[in-house]
Parts: C-alpha cells; sequence; structure tokens
C-alpha cells in the first residue's frame, strides 16, 4: 500500500462517520414512546372499555396528521365544523376541543412521541397550547 | 434494452419486498437482516476498493489540468487549476468533492451545418449532478433522526431551514424534492440526449432508476401514504443498539423503501458509485504538479546496481595516476 498512513486515517474517518448512529447511542437509554405513552385521563375513563380513538390505532398513529389536515380544510375551506366518521360518529372537528378533550395529557401523550422521533409541529404558535407542567410553571 | 433492464431490476426488488414481507410474512428477514448484511457489506466492500487502489501504483504526476503552470516568475500561475504545492491541491480537490469544478467545464461538441466543429456551453450535467448529490446529502442528514436518540442538533436546526415550506401541515422538505428532480434530469439527458444514450449502459441507469425508487418511495411515504415513524424509529434504534426487534405492523412502503436502500448500499461498492471514495484518488486531482522542481521516482524500478565514476576512480586510482590521467581527486 503506498502512503499508508494517510490512507488509514482516511479510512477512519470513513468509519467514524458510518458508525455515527452506533456510536452516538452509545450510553443513551433510548426508551420506546410506546410504554411511555399514557391512555389515563378523565375523558377516556370515562369512555369505558370500548373507548376508541376517530379511526383505528393503527390507523392514528401513521396518520393523525392526515386527519388534524383534512379537519382543517373542511372547518377553514368548507366551513363544515361537524365530521362524521364512516360508522356514523360525529366529531366536532377541532384540534384544540375534540383530541385534548380526551388526550388532554398532552405531555404524556402527543409530546412523548414527538420528541422521541424528533417532531416539533408549530400548531402552537396559533392555537391555544396545551397545558403541562413545564408552561404552568413559566407563567407563575 | 438496459434501460428496461434496469428498469425491470428496481420492479423485481420491489416484487420480492412485497411478497416477502406480505405475503410470507417475512419482515424480521427484510427489516433486521437484510440492513445488517447489506452495511457490512458496503463498509467491508469500501474499504476493500480503496485498500486495492491504494496499492496500485503511480509513478507519474499527471499534469493535464486546464491551467498555467508555475513557471518563470512574471507568468501568472493558476494556482487552482495546476498547483505545485499540497495545499493548493487540498484547495483543488475541495472545491471538486463539494462543487464539481470539472462538470462546470463540461462542453457541447456539435458539427455546424458548414461543417465545422464547434463546442457549445453546457452547464446541464453540472448543475444536475449538484442537485442530486446536494439533496442526497441533505436527505441522508435529516434521516439521522430515525438513528439517533438523542437527535444531534444539527438534524434539528436543518429540520428547521429545510423545511420552511408546509403542505398539509407537515414541513415540506425541499432537498428530497430536489435530489429527485436531480435524479430525474439525470435520467432524461441519458434517454434523450442521442450521443449520451450511445453510451450508457445498463451500471448507469440501474442506480439511477434504484435512487429514484428509494426517492419516490420516500416521498410518497411521508407526503401521502404515511407510515408509523414512532415504530420505523424503534425498530431503527434496535439496529444500532444490536438489539433488534421488529415493533409491530410498519406499512409495506417502508419496507420497498428500505429494501431499495439495502441493495443500494451492497452495490455500491461493486459499482461506478465508488467514485465517492475514488474521487480522492484521481491522479489529475490529487497530485501537485511538481514535475520539474522534485525528483519522482517510479516506485516499480528494479533495484540497479550502479558504478559511478567517482566508485571507479578510487579502484583505478593508482593505474590511473600512473599513466598520468587526470584525476578528480589526487591527495
Ligand atoms: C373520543 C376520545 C378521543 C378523541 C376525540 C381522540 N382520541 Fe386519540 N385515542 C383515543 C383512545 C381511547 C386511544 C387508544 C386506542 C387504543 O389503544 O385502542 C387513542 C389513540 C390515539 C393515538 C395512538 C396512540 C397509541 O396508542 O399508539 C393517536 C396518535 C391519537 N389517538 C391521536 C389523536 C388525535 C390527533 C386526535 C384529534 C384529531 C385524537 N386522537 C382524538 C381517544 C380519542
Ligand atoms: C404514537 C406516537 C404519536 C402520538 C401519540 C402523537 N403523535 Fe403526532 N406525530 C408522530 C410522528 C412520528 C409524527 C411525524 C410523522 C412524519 O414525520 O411523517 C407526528 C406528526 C404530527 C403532526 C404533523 C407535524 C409534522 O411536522 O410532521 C401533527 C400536527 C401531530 N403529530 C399532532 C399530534 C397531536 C396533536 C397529538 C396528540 C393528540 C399527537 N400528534 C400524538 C407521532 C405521534
Ligand atoms: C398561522 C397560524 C396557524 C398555525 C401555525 C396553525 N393553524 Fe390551524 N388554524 C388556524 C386558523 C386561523 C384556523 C381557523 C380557526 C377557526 O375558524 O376556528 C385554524 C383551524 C384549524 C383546524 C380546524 C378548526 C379548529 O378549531 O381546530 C385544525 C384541525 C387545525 N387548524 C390544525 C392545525 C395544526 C395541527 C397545526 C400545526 C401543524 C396548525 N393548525 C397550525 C391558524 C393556524
Ligand atoms: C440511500 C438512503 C436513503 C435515501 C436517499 C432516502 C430518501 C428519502 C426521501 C427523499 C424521503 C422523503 C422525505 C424527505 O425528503 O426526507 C424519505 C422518507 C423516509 N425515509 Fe428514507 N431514504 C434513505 C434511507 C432510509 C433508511 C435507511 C430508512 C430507515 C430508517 C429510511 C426511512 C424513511 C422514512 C420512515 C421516511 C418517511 C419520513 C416521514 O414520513 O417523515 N430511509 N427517504
Amino acid at each position: 500500500m503506498y502512503k499508508p498512513t494517510k490512507i488509514i486515517i482516511a479510512l477512519v474517518i470513513f468509519l467514524a462517520i458510518v458508525t455515527f448512529p452506533i456510536w452516538s447511542s452509545i450510553g443513551s437509554d433510548s426508551v420506546s414512546p410506546d410504554v411511555e405513552i399514557s391512555l389515563d385521563t378523565p375523558a377516556i375513563n370515562a369512555l369505558g372499555d370500548d373507548a376508541s380513538c376517530i379511526y383505528d390505532t393503527d390507523y392514528m398513529r401513521a396518520n393523525h396528521m392526515k386527519v388534524l389536515s383534512e379537519w382543517k380544510v373542511e372547518v377553514v375551506r368548507n366551513g363544515n365544523r361537524m365530521i362524521v366518521t364512516e360508522d356514523g360518529r360525529e366529531y366536532l372537528a377541532s384540534l384544540e376541543n375534540t383530541c385534548f378533550e380526551c388526550h388532554s395529557n398532552y405531555e404524556d401523550f402527543c409530546l412523548k412521541c414527538h420528541e422521541y422521533s424528533n417532531v416539533d409541529p408549530s400548531c402552537w404558535e396559533c392555537h391555544l397550547e396545551p397545558v403541562t407542567d413545564s408552561n404552568v410553571s413559566e407563567e407563575v | 434494452m438496459s434501460i428496461l433492464v434496469g428498469l425491470l431490476l428496481v420492479v423485481a426488488i420491489i416484487a420480492i419486498t412485497y411478497i416477502g414481507v406480505e405475503v410470507l410474512g417475512l419482515s424480521a428477514l427484510f427489516g433486521i437482516v437484510l440492513p445488517y448484511v447489506a452495511v457490512a457489506c458496503f463498509i467491508i466492500g469500501f474499504i476493500y476498493r480503496i485498500v486495492k487502489w491504494a496499492k496500485s501504483p503511480v509513478p507519474f504526476r499527471i499534469p493535464t489540468t486546464c491551467g498555467q503552470q508555475k513557471s518563470l516568475d512574471f507568468i501568472k500561475q493558476n494556482k487552482i487549476e495546476n498547483p505545485s504545492s499540497k495545499g493548493w491541491v487540498v484547495v483543488r480537490m475541495i472545491l471538486e468533492v463539494l462543487t464539481f469544478r470539472s462538470l462546470f467545464r463540461n462542453t457541447k461538441a456539435e458539427l455546424t451545418e458548414d461543417g465545422n466543429l464547434a463546442y457549445q456551453w453546457e452547464k446541464w450535467l453540472w448543475l444536475f449532478a449538484l442537485m442530486f448529490h446536494w439533496g442526497f446529502f441533505f436527505v441522508l442528514v435529516r434521516h439521522l433522526r430515525f438513528i439517533t436518540d438523542p437527535v444531534p442538533g444539527f438534524v434539528q436546526l436543518w429540520e428547521k431551514i429545510d423545511g420552511v415550506f408546509w403542505v398539509n401541515l407537515q414541513a415540506l422538505y425541499l432537498t428530497g424534492f430536489i435530489m429527485v428532480a436531480g435524479l430525474g434530469l439525470l435520467l432524461c439527458r441519458r434517454l434523450f440526449l442521442d450521443k449520451v444514450r450511445y453510451i450508457s449502459l445498463l451500471n448507469d441507469y440501474f442506480p439511477l432508476f434504484l435512487l429514484l425508487g428509494i426517492g419516490c418511495s420516500g416521498i410518497l411515504m411521508r407526503y401521502l401514504t404515511h407510515v408509523d415513524v414512532t415504530r420505523i424509529k424503534e425498530l431503527a434504534m434496535g439496529w444500532v443498539t444490536f438489539n433488534p426487534t421488529v415493533p409491530g405492523d410498519i406499512s409495506i412502503m417502508f419496507y420497498i423503501h428500505l429494501a431499495l436502500v439495502c441493495v443500494l448500499l451492497i452495490y455500491f461498492p461493486l459499482s461506478k458509485l465508488m467514485h465517492a471514495g475514488g474521487i480522492f484518488f484521481s491522479p489529475t486531482r490529487n497530485m501537485a504538479n511538481n514535475n520539474r522542481m522534485v525528483r519522482h521516482e517510479n516506485p516499480w524500478n528494479p533495484v540497479v546496481k550502479v558504478h559511478t565514476y567517482e566508485e571507479y576512480e578510487d579502484e583505478f586510482r593508482d593505474k590511473m595516476r600512473a599513466v598520468g590521467l587526470p584525476l578528480d581527486k589526487d591527495e
């Protein structure tokens, strides 16, 4: 091999970059939010055993942003605030009043997932931010 | 013909993944085994290719560069195009890697109506290549959010910049589209320019179709079909912590995206995609043009036994003095 020191240094840099996700996760205990998110809210408990989300859980997990977007279009463009699901349930199409009525534990629900996957929806620039421990203490 | 074969290969990968995951339920094979195998192939293959290149000797400096070389003091040297020192070689290499200066020089040769050869300005190749490569880079940076926890600050910062536009309450990542547009245009170049199509082979079309498949499946997944990103991150964090599990149902779109990526990783060291590492070995880019200042020896020259005049004189000094021959050293 010609110029072995240069080549070896270059290969070490290459390896360091390619394995970045491996060594950067050493020591960090990544916990899946699935074990952490909580459905223990007054509104959901009141629904009893057959409590369910607007659509089935798997669909909601992947598509809740699509649902919110459809609601927004219904409200803002079509002026229609009542959403009827296929099986006939009616919901008021509202981020603040519907989602957060059931999921009133923003910090232990939405935020848990969003922090894990690094999503930071900037809805709260305009919409009323759900009350969390941290922003309550900020105001005091 | 090679266009069709390239396309069919990509379609076959998608079909195999679909059958494997949806029909046969082999999600552990496609979600865990394949990624590990692919990454191993990529790393080992990459290092193997680099070491192999490092073993081939490059005897002479190749000064076929397009600028004035270092000459008399009153002639201005073009230091970037024709460097004579290491520092400027590094500058040339960095600019080549980051801005593709060689492609910027691309021209189009054409016969005019009178039969004269004419060269024309042609920057499209450079522009499309730049779009694709930089888009690809930033897409990869943003993808770090799936395989790091906590996600590093520079990824978050770039997400904010890249996602200034919104669509359906989601950030519209511009670089993803720039990457796919660049790929599409590079493909069109091969398809519609007769001269380029004539020299295009399967190993030109296949990586283009593969990357287009990856880009399009990613975009579909983010903006249209939607996938359970939380579970995907759980799967990916399982890889990097060597504790892999398949966490529940993940949409087939993701497995297709992943399978195409894995094929790309396996194919990478076997193909012309290795230019990513090879660029650093290009003799016309990585050597200073100092042929007239430094003596370069051919590294494979055999050792030749020489007998210099000095040694000759030492050997025969007495005899030479006896017959009155002039001597260099006469003590
Ligand atoms: C009627 C009460 C109710 C409303 C309104 C509601 N949800 Fe739910 N949601 C639930 C329940 C109950 C579950 C748990 C379902 C299960 O696990 O079977 C759930 C689950 C979910 C999940 C999946 C969490 C998991 O377990 O993985 C998401 C995401 C979600 N909801 C988002 C939303 C969003 C966004 C809105 C507003 C558009 C909303 N929900 C409105 C009751 C509700
Ligand atoms: C099961 C985990 C999970 C839960 C629970 C959850 N989200 Fe999400 N949410 C995600 C993920 C992951 C994304 C990003 C998807 C992507 O990047 O395609 C997301 C994206 C979004 C987006 C789109 C913004 C963007 O930048 O992509 C909105 C809006 C949103 N979530 C609102 C909510 C609200 C409101 C709740 C609580 C009622 C909630 N989510 C609960 C996982 C979750
Ligand atoms: C620039 C300000 C702004 C931002 C940012 C914004 N919205 Fe809205 N949104 C509005 C306005 C204004 C309305 C109309 C309110 C009405 O008529 O009741 C609305 C309505 C909605 C509605 C239907 C009505 C309701 O009361 O909820 C939904 C759902 C919604 N937005 C979701 C979102 C989500 C999710 C985000 C974050 C990804 C978001 N919006 C970000 C301004 C904004
Ligand atoms: C060669 C490597 C890859 C390329 C070029 C690529 C490209 C893309 C592109 C262009 C998108 C569209 C969204 C965007 O612009 O960010 C996307 C989305 C996505 N990719 Fe990849 N990808 C690659 C590797 C991977 C890998 C290894 C994973 C596995 C973790 C992955 C998982 C995803 C997911 C989950 C989405 C959807 C994102 C969302 O919904 O927000 N990709 N990809």
